[in-house]
């Protein structure tokens, strides 16, 4: 950390002279490569629309921490969130209700449910920092919880990446070379609820979709082995980040929402290159 | 037996079901399904749309949970309940045109716990690319799955259900999709493995006549066996007719088929009657 302090200072850029930049630009060199390694396998799981709802279950998860007292919300809205895929998991596996429809009627009624609680009283704006995010107040502290975060996700995706790549391609193929699919999927889904819940307050429930699926989208149209793909998405999520971050900077604009512009540039390049 | 090395189609190793049964939701799919297939025997599965045949292959690689038990036994050894390798070939992938995944990718997949974004190593290649010579799909290796053709798919995955050789080879509809020569050239590959590695072979089939053509065997499946044995017996059978709406004539299967081997039959029955 002091390391990059003392680096960050010694560059001829105005922005690189404050700490909360740099403490901004660690989030983002850790929030941004983890988005973008789950981003990949929920885009081969056809996921995109879970990991919609799993942002938008913050709302619920904060109007219950709000209830609770919880000077810090996360506890709430990371619990509700993994309790939140469990019970998706369960109603696409036993009910015959199709999965988008599903995952549409319980998004509605995390979101009505969270904005009824929040708004309460008519103290809604009071949580606004939420649906767009805010990376800049992140504190080192924080940063020590994401960093954490991010080795569990390595560890994880060294041990078992190809296991939820099977999976992903065909559950019955990969029952039958021994990996227990089912196991697979809900342990998935819940990495990815509690990746998501954590990083809403840095990047806003509102973009949070948009980080995960877009560097993976991107890399997808380029790619031409699941390496590159993986890889591919890392690296522009890592670039769509600290072009957001530092552009956000000059611009005075919210910097999750700038990230998502730079990563959607990328993806309409990406588009272009594709077609010729 | 042939005498010229104990290999060739033995008979004497089989797979076994007893009493195997499914029930989804709490209604009963299939019950009461007593299989005996025996090693070099290709045995083919038939039955009218919603007869369990799917539901079938889905129980025994271990994905749905199923009443009863899936055995097999080796020669020589009546109690030898080793679990079963069993190799399995997909009707379909879940695959959008953007996949990246290659062919390469799928064995390295299967094969190892080595990350694929990391890499894929030298072993894992040469294995792909020995079994997929076996099925003559070398030149596919690194093409990306999404681009290369249904036929060409259906070689690349058998030759991935050969990976380890298998004791039992599951294929659900290979052929679903192919044309009639691309049909043709692969229950000749499938009929040729099986004699080479002395397989056991349950084929899920709608085509009636191919199957009966290639096979040594022959299961009319609805909810429960029906009814078992060579394939001109199990065709002309009136049940047939009952089930499909349509029979065969002798002419129309006359020549289709050599005499079925049924020697084997009685030799893997014998001991196990006591185990029972």
């Amino acid at each position: 950390m002091s390391l990059l302090h003392s680096l960050l200072m010694n560059l001829p850029f105005e922005w690189a002279q404050y700490d909360f930049m740099h403490c901004a630009l660690l989030a983002v060199l850790l929030v941004c490569p983890l988005l973008a390694l789950l981003g990949c396998l929920v885009i081969n799981n056809q996921m995109a629309f879970f990991s919609e709802a799993m942002g938008h279950s913050a709302l619920t998860g904060l109007a219950l921490g709000a209830l609770l007292g919880l000077a810090d919300p996360t506890v709430t809205i990371v619990g509700f969130a993994v309790l939140l895929a469990v019970a998706m998991f369960l109603l696409r596996r036993y009910s015959t209700v199709p999965t988008d429809t599903s995952i549409a009627l319980v998004m509605a009624f995390v979101v009505a449910l969270g904005v009824v609680l929040l708004s309460r009283g008519g103290g809604f704006a009071r949580y606004s920092s939420y649906l767009i995010g805010d990376i800049l107040t992140i504190t080192s502290k924080e940063l020590g919880l994401l960093s954490g975060l991010a080795l569990i996700v390595m560890i994880l995706w060294t041990f078992l990446f190809n296991a939820f790549f099977f999976v992903s391609l065909n559950r019955s193929l990969a029952s039958s070379r021994g990996l227990p699919a089912g196991v697979l999927e809900v342990v998935f889904s819940v990495l990815v609820a509690v990746v998501v819940a954590v990083s809403i307050p840095w990047v806003g429930l509102l973009v949070i979709n948009s980080m995960l699926i877009l560097p993976a989208a991107t890399s997808r149209n380029l790619a031409g082995n699941t390496r590159r793909y993986v890889l591919g998405a890392v690296v522009i999520s890592l670039l769509s980040g600290v072009l957001g971050l530092i552009s956000s900077y000059y611009w005075n604009t919210a910097t999750g929402a700038t990230i998502v512009l730079w990563a959607c540039g990328f993806f309409a390049v990406s588009l272009v290159i594709r077609k010729r | 037996m042939n005498g010229s090395g104990a290999i060739r189609s033995c008979g004497e190793c089989c797979t076994r079901l007893v009493d195997f049964g499914v029930t989804l939701r709490g209604r009963s799919v299939l019950e009461g399904i007593g299989l005996h297939m025996h090693c070099g025997e290709l045995t083919s599965l038939i039955g009218p749309n919603g007869a369990g045949k799917t539901t079938l292959l889905r129980a025994m690689v271990g994905e749905l949970p199923h009443t009863g038990t899936l055995r097999f036994i080796h020669r020589g050894s009546i109690e030898n309940t080793t679990p079963l390798r069993i190799g399995y070939v997909p009707q379909k992938l879940e695959l959008d045109r953007t996949s990246p995944t290659t062919v390469l990718d799928l064995f390295a997949g299967a094969l190892t716990r080595w990350p694929l974004w990391v890499g894929t190593r030298k072993a894992v290649r040469n294995e792909a690319l020995e079994k997929l010579a076996l099925v003559g799909a070398e030149a596919l290796l690194t093409r990306r799955i999404s681009e290369i053709s249904v036929g060409q798919l259906q070689r690349v995955l058998l030759a991935l259900a050969l990976s380890p050789i298998p004791e039992l080879l599951l294929l659900d509809e290979p052929v679903a999709a192919l044309d009639q020569g691309g049909m043709e050239r692969f229950y000749q590959t499938v009929s040729q493995m099986r004699t080479e590695y002395d397989l056991s072979i349950l084929l899920v089939s709608h085509d009636l006549t191919s199957a009966a053509q290639f096979a040594d065997r022959m299961i009319l499946l609805n909810r429960t066996v029906l009814c078992d044995g060579p394939p001109r017996e199990v065709l002309l059978n009136p049940l047939i007719r009952q089930t499909f709406g349509f029979g065969f004539t002798e002419q129309e299967i006359a020549g289709r088929r050599p005499v079925p081997r049924e020697l084997e039959h009685e030799q893997c029955a014998l001991p196990m009657e006591g185990a029972l």
